[in-house]
Order: structure tokens, then sequence, then C-alpha cells
């Protein structure tokens, strides 16, 4: 009996938090899944049938292989398991193939990676130093941390339902922002290297990487006032971290390049061809300036400023449209995305580079690396806000001011994820889960900084209750009423310009807190 | 309450499974000729919406009793109209006398399920919260376990989400019949345990408990004075809410007549399909069915069922008290369902709801006593196509006890409450010691035999000779606990108020 204790965790409440989660995840198998399940079925079947020669150029399917080589291996590695479930989803030519052990199979590859991700939510509850208050176990940093990321609304949503392989590339990320913050830089680093070569939607963040190795380990030491000691520079800490990352680029691309197919590699992992949004505007900065082209042009054609002859018809009214065309306000190219974005980003790295303040500090420029990338990325999907999310979530259970903008972020981010999911059954799941999430974060990080100023003001409150109506209107009022056919774009609009200015003022505020932030050496002062 | 949001975090965690499991398969889904309960549910909608209430229980040329005749109390019916004239104005053809038999589609199964969560909604999980509420002397955080784990049973919700049925609105009333009891409201108790009643009249299981607790009640407090005015208005409430639920049936005799008929057919013989019950584990050795007459089993049973739980029932009479309610309330549902006459294997949950109400108090017990009873409904879950979702609720279920009341530090003869019967029997038998072992030795072979004989049931294939070999061993096994749960229940009420008269004593 003592043993079966001990297996069955009594009292250990981060398995029971785990187990709980992958349970449900079992249970959520069933759901609706999106054209990504066809998408990594087809992976699947490309790299078991075809050789190597042949991933990036193979083309029957649309949905091409368009993630690093090292994704590419992970599904090889997968094809393996998946012969003795079923082999005919293992046949490129068996397009939209999903058979129930299909299905099995795909989800509980999910579920099953997404060991990594709270092994890495393991070590990184062990790097939270959390202020000591309440002896509850509920009302501990540690414990409402892993709830926050373990139980993440976006992560389950996306990979779980929606279906996605973001569970264990997050858990990669986490565990190597652990490796940083327990100072085992050259692990953090290869981690992150590898991560980089399965999904590189993570070179967002990249930059505060970077910079952050390069200054808080390749440099030694501080002068006492916390500006750099140019000759404590090291260069075996330099060449290393260089051979790390080497290593790991060569063993992912090396085999395309002696194929002498790199550019057609990247040709498939950087597709400029996509519009400044996707079919739903991801909620950034984008879609306020879609959205005020509306608007304006709405005004114009009503005061007759504007020829409605000039005024491309299909801007109006769908969002489908993957070219969306500007009729006020100048075009977007992708340059000029790229711009602003480096803009945006350049302050937190400045900020990271003259004012260190420890793995704290690049933590907080990684995620407005993050969510700067957000703001301002070309073709950027409602996914990817996730990408900010979950590494705040390890600030948000230290500080109340970081507290109060991961709450408006996390809750408006979500939200936007609102539209992945369309169909009837999984409206329920979906209004369920982000409550659960949202009434748990706000309601455990209020009390965790109860003994402060209110994490909210009045105005950030009335946003945040907003929300309900929105929904309200959108997934119960609009489709009884007549715009339905009118405007079938219409909540969609309406959701991610709502959401859009709730990410861009938690964006604004996480900048303006980060910047005015004094550096470590003042604040010990004080 | 400063914990308030932990306890809507639990509401929402027991909704948010209940839907997910009701996005599985239910019962008859797509086997025509008769499909399952979900069709008869769909049926009565059909028939009370279509059909006059004079008409509703009578075999005619509209209504064809052979073909899921509606035989549950008035309460049901009124609540598929109602359901009824939610679907005429979504969907007309849902609902089509005659046209719609064994409709099927995505959209209704939609609208079906959220019927039952709408039900649950209002009736069984406030009932739930409220209850764990007014519990006395744990900390709100236990409360909150406590209904966490109460709400993840997964009996309930296999039954209600997966294979279509409505247990939650029975008891609920049934759950909101005991916390108006136990907290001295007793009229409104009385009240809704009625309406229980005539939801389903399977809750009859739960009459005698609460028939002797009220009397009970009276008789302490002298039947010559205040006693007998409450007796004189539990009589009329309860009175006036049948003749209200019965209204339509007490104009002609035939009617109520007809509707008792359909309500209790005694000639559907002693049970059917494959229960957990005694006389379905009986069968394996001698066919009880074909050798006695219909009449002979019908005494048969109910002396049984009489005799095992006069005791219990007649101790409640002389010490009326809140916990020893709810210890006969399980004890009594345990054996009208072992014993009785035309037992369904999904009773069970009419057990299981009371046991859930003693979780905190003797977590070891309830725990392993919910587990077999989810067990015991294997064979349907596998007929449903409900493996997955049953075998994920279970665990979830058992982590959250595991971690909510940690059961297995708790398994000392105190915590059993067995330590005034262990005394007593040492008087006689003094190495009378390894009660405590010995109760968890058999834990560990109940759980073990359950696992390997679900493993059994779904990888291999029965032999030929014997089709239902797995069903029958998964009855059988049920039901050997049952037994030994249906002792040690009663040795808990018998030994209670010794121990409680020592503790007096004492102090």
């Amino acid at each position: 009996m003592a043993a079966f204790t001990i297996a069955a965790g009594t009292g250990n409440w981060f398995s029971a938090l785990a187990l709980g989660v992958t349970l449900l995840k079992c249970l959520l198998i069933p759901t609706y899944h999106s054209t990504d399940f066809e998408v990594h079925r087809n992976w699947l079947a490309i790299t078991h049938s075809l050789p190597i020669s042949q991933w990036y150029y193979e083309a029957t399917s649309e949905w091409t292989l368009d993630y690093p080589p090292f994704f590419a291996w992970f599904e090889y590695i997968l094809s393996h398991v998946a012969k003795y479930f079923d082999q005919e989803m293992l046949n490129v030519r068996n397009l939209n193939y999903s058979s129930s052990r299909t299905l099995l199979f795909q989800r509980f590859s999910v579920i099953f990676m997404d060991v990594l991700f709270v092994y890495a939510v393991h070590e990184c509850c062990k790097c939270i130093d959390g202020k000591k208050v309440g002896k509850e176990l509920t009302e501990k940093p540690k414990f409402i941390l892993s709830v926050l990321l373990l139980w993440n609304f976006g992560l389950l949503i996306v990979d779980h339902i929606h279906f996605q392989y973001n569970g264990f590339l997050f858990g990669l990320m986490l565990l190597s922002i652990a490796r940083l913050f327990q100072k085992r830089h050259m692990e953090g680093a290869f981690l992150f290297a590898v991560l980089l070569h399965f999904k590189h939607i993570y070179l967002y963040v990249a930059p505060a990487y970077g910079v952050y190795l390069l200054r808080s380990y390749c440099f030694t030491a501080n002068k006492p006032d916390g500006s750099i000691r140019w000759n404590s520079f090291s260069f075996v800490r330099v060449i290393s971290l260089g051979l790390v990352v080497f290593l790991v680029s060569a063993l992912s691309l090396g085999p395309f390049l002696a194929l002498n197919q790199l550019p057609q590699v990247f040709s498939r992992l950087f597709p400029f061809k996509r519009g400044l949004c996707h079919a739903y505007w991801a909620p950034n900065f984008w879609a306020l300036y879609n959205a005020l082209d509306k608007v304006l042009s709405v005004i114009g054609l009503k005061l007759k400023f504007l020829d409605p002859n000039n005024i491309p018809k299909a801007s109006m009214t769908s969002g489908l449209v993957q070219q969306f065309q500007h009729t006020v306000l100048p075009s977007v190219t992708p340059l000029a995305t790229l711009i602003c974005t480096l803009i945006a980003i350049l302050p937190s790295i400045f900020c990271l580079w003259f004012k260190p303040q420890g793995p704290r500090g690049f933590l907080r420029c990684l995620t407005l690396c993050a969510l700067s990338s957000f703001m301002f990325g070309w073709h950027v999907h409602e996914k990817a806000i996730l990408l900010a999310i979950l590494p705040m979530s390890l600030l948000s259970v230290q500080k109340a001011g970081d507290a109060s903008i991961f709450l408006i972020l996390t809750t408006t981010g979500h939200y936007s994820l609102f539209p992945l999911l369309f169909t009837a059954p999984e409206l329920p799941i979906k209004i369920l889960l982000m409550l659960l999430f949202t009434i748990y974060s706000i309601s455990s990080l209020k009390t965790l900084f109860r003994k402060e100023k209110p994490l909210f003001n009045w105005m950030e409150t009335f946003y945040l209750l907003g929300l309900g109506p929105l929904e309200v209107c959108c997934e119960f009022v609009f489709p009884f009423t007549s715009w339905k056919v009118k405007y079938p774009f219409l909540p969609l609009l309406l959701t991610s310009v709502y959401c859009a200015v709730g990410i861009t003022y938690a964006w604004f505020k996480l900048y303006v807190s980060v910047l005015i932030d004094p550096p470590v050496g003042k604040t010990k002062k004080q | 309450m400063e914990k308030w949001y932990l306890m809507t975090i639990v509401v929402l965690i027991g909704l948010t499974v209940r839907w997910t499991v009701s996005l599985n398969s239910y019962s008859g889904a797509g086997k025509p000729p008769m499909f399952g309960d979900y069709e008869a549910q769909r049926h009565w909608q059909e028939i009370t919406f279509n059909l006059p209430v004079k008409q509703w229980y009578f075999n005619s040329s509209d209504n064809n009793l052979q073909y899921w005749g509606l035989d549950y109390p008035p309460l049901t019916a009124y609540h598929s109209l109602l359901c009824a004239y939610v679907a005429k104005f979504i969907n007309p053809d849902w609902i089509a006398l005659h046209t719609s038999r064994g409709y099927e589609s995505q959209a209704h199964k939609l609208f079906m399920r959220t019927t039952v969560l709408i039900a649950d909604l209002l009736i069984y999980i406030p009932a739930v919260v409220l209850y764990c509420c007014c519990l006395k002397d744990i900390s709100t955080k236990k409360k909150i376990a406590n209904a966490l784990c109460i709400l993840l049973y997964p009996g309930l919700i296999l039954i209600d989400y997966g294979h279509f049925q409505y247990n939650s609105v029975s008891l609920g009333f049934a759950l909101w019949g005991v916390l108006g009891v136990s907290c001295d409201w007793d009229l409104l108790g009385s009240l809704a345990f009625c309406l229980a009643i005539n939801y389903k009249q399977m809750e009859l299981y739960h009459s005698l408990p609460f028939f002797c607790f009220l009397l009970g009640k009276c008789f302490k407090k002298g039947l010559k004075g205040k006693g007998f005015v409450l007796l004189v208005k539990l009589a009329c409430t309860v009175v006036a809410s049948f003749v209200l639920c019965w209204l339509p049936f007490f104009t002609e005799r035939e009617q109520t007549l007809q509707v008792l008929r359909r309500l209790f057919p005694v000639d559907r013989g002693l049970f059917e399909d494959k229960v957990a019950n005694i006389w379905c584990s009986f069968n394996v050795f001698l066919k009880i069915r074909d050798i006695l007459p219909r009449h002979i089993q019908l005494i048969m049973s109910f002396c049984f069922t009489f005799l095992s739980l006069l005791p219990a029932c007649i101790k409640l009479i002389l010490q009326p008290s809140s916990k020893g309610f709810k210890f006969t309330l399980v004890s009594c549902a345990l054996s009208f369902f072992l014993f009785s006459f035309q037992v369904h294997e999904k009773s069970i949950l009419l057990v299981s709801l009371p046991v859930c109400l003693v979780l905190s108090e003797i977590p070891f017990m309830s725990t392993w006593f919910l587990l077999v009873s989810t067990f015991s409904l294997l064979p349907l879950l596998l007929k449903d196509e409900l493996l997955m979702p049953s075998v994920v609720t279970t665990m979830a279920f058992f982590i959250a006890c595991v971690t909510s009341f940690s059961i297995f530090e708790k398994t000392s003869e105190e915590e059993l409450q067995l330590k005034s019967f262990s005394i007593s029997v040492r008087k006689y038998l003094p190495c009378f010691t390894f009660l405590s072992r010995m109760i968890q030795y058999l834990f560990l072979i109940s759980v073990i035999t359950m696992v390997l004989l679900t493993l059994m049931t779904v990888t291999l294939d029965p032999p030929q000779k014997l089709p239902d070999l797995f069903s029958v061993l998964v009855c059988f096994v049920s039901c050997l606990n049952f037994l030994f749960f249906l002792v040690y229940f009663n040795i808990i009420i018998m030994w209670d108020s010794k121990s409680g008269r020592n503790q007096k004593k004492i102090s």
C-alpha cells in the first residue's frame, strides 16, 4: 500500500495538475480539427515515403512541408510509429485521409509530446523565487504558475482541438529559459538553437537570446554601476556558443546544403507571397490600420471625397481576400513591416544591453520581442500571440505590475483565438475553457498581490468586461440578424479590432514599464 | 465564502468534462429499428407534443407502447413536452408525429445534449455546490475539493452525457430533498423529494430513509405536540405535490391505473440484461427465473429487500440524525439495487448519489465504491462505444479523490468509522486487529480485478459458447463488491450511536 501511495503521488499537486490536464486533452480527442490535421498527416506521408531530397519539393498536396528540417525529422520518426496504427495515412496521395486510427494516433502524438512541456514547466517552477505569501498551497506562486502554463487556454485549443504541435516546442523554449535562469547558458543556447530548427517562428525572439547571451554570458563582469566592463569579454565563451549554434545548424541544414537545395528550403520556410494579414486579421497594429482604412473609406464615400468606382469591391465585405487592398491609406509592403518590426524591437534590445537585469530582464525583453513582432509582422497568425503569453506567465507571478499587463494580454489574446473554433459543438468548450482560465488567472493573481494596489484601473476593467457582450453579439445575436448575409465577416472584424486595442495597450504598457524600470544596481541601493 | 472563485473553477471543470463527454456517441446511435435511450427521449417529446395528455400512456395507433412507450412518471412527460416546444421552434422535423422516428443528425444531437446540460446546470449542480457549502466541520478547501469529486463522478456523467438520460434531474431533486431535510427545512425537502419521485419512480429506493428520518423527527418532537403538527404538515405537502403532478391523470380511474401499470411493469421479470445484483449473479448457478413462478419471485425479492433494509430503517426512526440519514440512504438504496424486482444497471446511480454525500466522511470507502459502481456499468458503456471517455473520466475522478482527500492515508479503523465495531468484536475475539489491513488488501484485490477484467473485455474475444462471459463476470465481481459494501454500511449504521454515546460519556 505504501508503494501505491507513492506511485499515486499523494499530495503531489504538480503531478495531479499535469495528469488532470492530460486527461482533459484525451477528452478533447473527438472534437473538431482544422486543416492543420491534414497538413501534419501529409508531412508524415512525405517524410515516410519519400527520400530526403524530395521533402521540400513534393507538392501533391497543397500543404507542402514548410517547417525547418528538424520538424521534418520529427515527423519521420513519428511516421515509424504511425505505421503500426494505420499504413494508409502514410500514403502521399491519400489526401484528406482521416480514419479513426489516424485520428487517435495524431491526437495521442500531440498529447504524448506534451510530456516535454510538462517537464519544462516543472523546471520553470523551480526558478521562481516568489514571495512567501500565505501557507496555503493554492496561493503559492509556483502553484499558480504551473496552472497558468499547464492549463493554458490557448495551448489547449490550438494544440488539442485545432491541432498543432506547439506544446513540445514551447516546452523546448521554456526549458531553455529555465536553463538560462539556472545559469546553464550553454544548454539554454543549445536548446534554443534546436528549437529554431524545429519551427522558425521562434526567430522573432532570437534577438533577445543573442543579446542576452552576449551581454550576460560572454561578458563575465560588470562595473559597479551596472554598465559593461569591456575587458571582461571571454573569447572561449563566444566561440563555444558559436560552435553550438553552428553544429546544430549544420546538423539540420547540412544535408540540404549537400544536396544544393538550400534556396528551395528557404523559399518554403519564408513565403512572402502571402498577404499582409491572414484571412482572419490577427489582432495587431495592422488590424487597426486596416480598420482605420475601412472607416476612412466609408466616410470618404459618404462625404463624396472618394469615387465609388475606384474602390476595389472585395475590400468592403470580405476578409478572405489574401491581398488586402487599402483604399485611403498607403498599402503596406513586406519591407515596411520588417522595418517597423525592427524599430519596435530595438528599444527593448537596447534596454537588455544597457540595463541588464539578469534573467528577468531577459524574459521581459523576450516577451517584448515576441509581442513587437506580433504587432508589426507580415502575415502574422493569431496563434503567434502564445509566443508572448507563455513566457509572460513566468513574469506575472513575480510582480504586480507585470501581472496586470499579463492579464490584459492573456485575456484579449486568448479571446482573439475564438474564431479558430467556429463549429457549434466546440462553442461551449471554448467558452467554458476560456472562463476557466480567465477566472482562475485573474482571481489567483489578485489573491497573490492582494496587498498591493489593485491590478486593474476602471478603464481596463471596463475593457475586459466588454469581451463578454462582444462574444454574445458576435456568436449569439449576430447569426440571427439580417446582417449575417450582408456582412458575414463583421464579427471577425469586430473581434480582431477589439482585441487589437487590448494587445496594443498591453504592448505599450509593458514597453513603458521596461523602459522606465531602474537598472538592478540602483534598485538594490534603494 | 472567500474562496468563491475556486468553487466557480470547480463547477466550470465539471461542466467542461460533461460537455466533452457529450461529444461522444450515444446509446443506439445509427442502430435501427429500436435505437436506444436517446431515441426514447426524443420519441417522448414527439408523443407528448402531438398527442393529448389522455393518450400519453395508452396504446393507440399513434402511440405504439412497444416502441419506447412512456414509462416514467408525469414530471418526465412534462419535461419532454417542454423540450418539445423548444425543438418545435428550432426544427419541427425533430418531433413530427410518426415521420420523425429514428431521427438523427448532428444538430439534433447538439440540441439533445444541450437540454441535458441545462437541466443539470439548473438542478443538480447547484444542489451539489450548496450541499458542499453547507457541510460542517471541514475547511473551505476541503469543501471545494469535495464538490470537485462529486461533480467528477464518472457514472452519472457517462450515463447522462454519453448513454443519454436525464438522471441529473431526479438525482438533483433528491439531493435538494436531502439538503432541505438535513437543514431542517422539512417541508421544502419533502417537496423536492416528491418531485424527484414524480420524475423517476426509481427514486422510491430513497423513499424509506426519507420517511423514517422525518417520522423519527416527529417522534423526537413528541407526537402529541409539535411533532404531530409537523407530521400533518408533511403529509399535506406530500399529498399536495403528488396531486399537482398527477392532476391530468386523476380525472379518470382508468388513467391513473394505466400510468401506474406503465410505471411498475411487474411482468417484465426479475431482472433484465446484465445487472450487478444478487438475482443476476445467482442466475449463473441456478436459473431462478425459469424455476420459480413469477409471483413467488416477486414475493421472494420483496422479502429479501425488506429484511435487508429493516434494521437500518428502524435505527433511523429511533435515532434520527442527519449523518445516520445519509448512511441509511446508502444502505437502503443498495438493498433495493441488490435484491429488488426489475432492477436496471443504471439504478446503481441511485446508490452512488448518497455515497457521494458521505465522500468527506469516509473518503477511502466512498471512492472505492464509486469506482466499483462505474465499473459495473462497463458492459453498457462498451455497447455505446464510450470506452475512451469512461477510462479517462474514471482516472480523473480517481486522481481528484486521491489528491483532495489523500485517501490512502485514511485507512485506519477510526477513519473507516469501524472503531466501535472492532472494539466490540475484540471483546469476543481479542485477535481481531487486522481489519484495517484486510480492507486495504481487499481494495487492492478489487482494483486489480477491475482493471484486469476491463482489459480482458476490451482486448479478448469471448469464447463462442459463452458470448456474454465478460459482461457476466463484470456483473458478478461488482455484485460481490456491492455485497461487501452493504455489510460495511450496515455495520457503520448499527455501531454508529454506540460510539456517539461513548464519546458523550467521555466528555
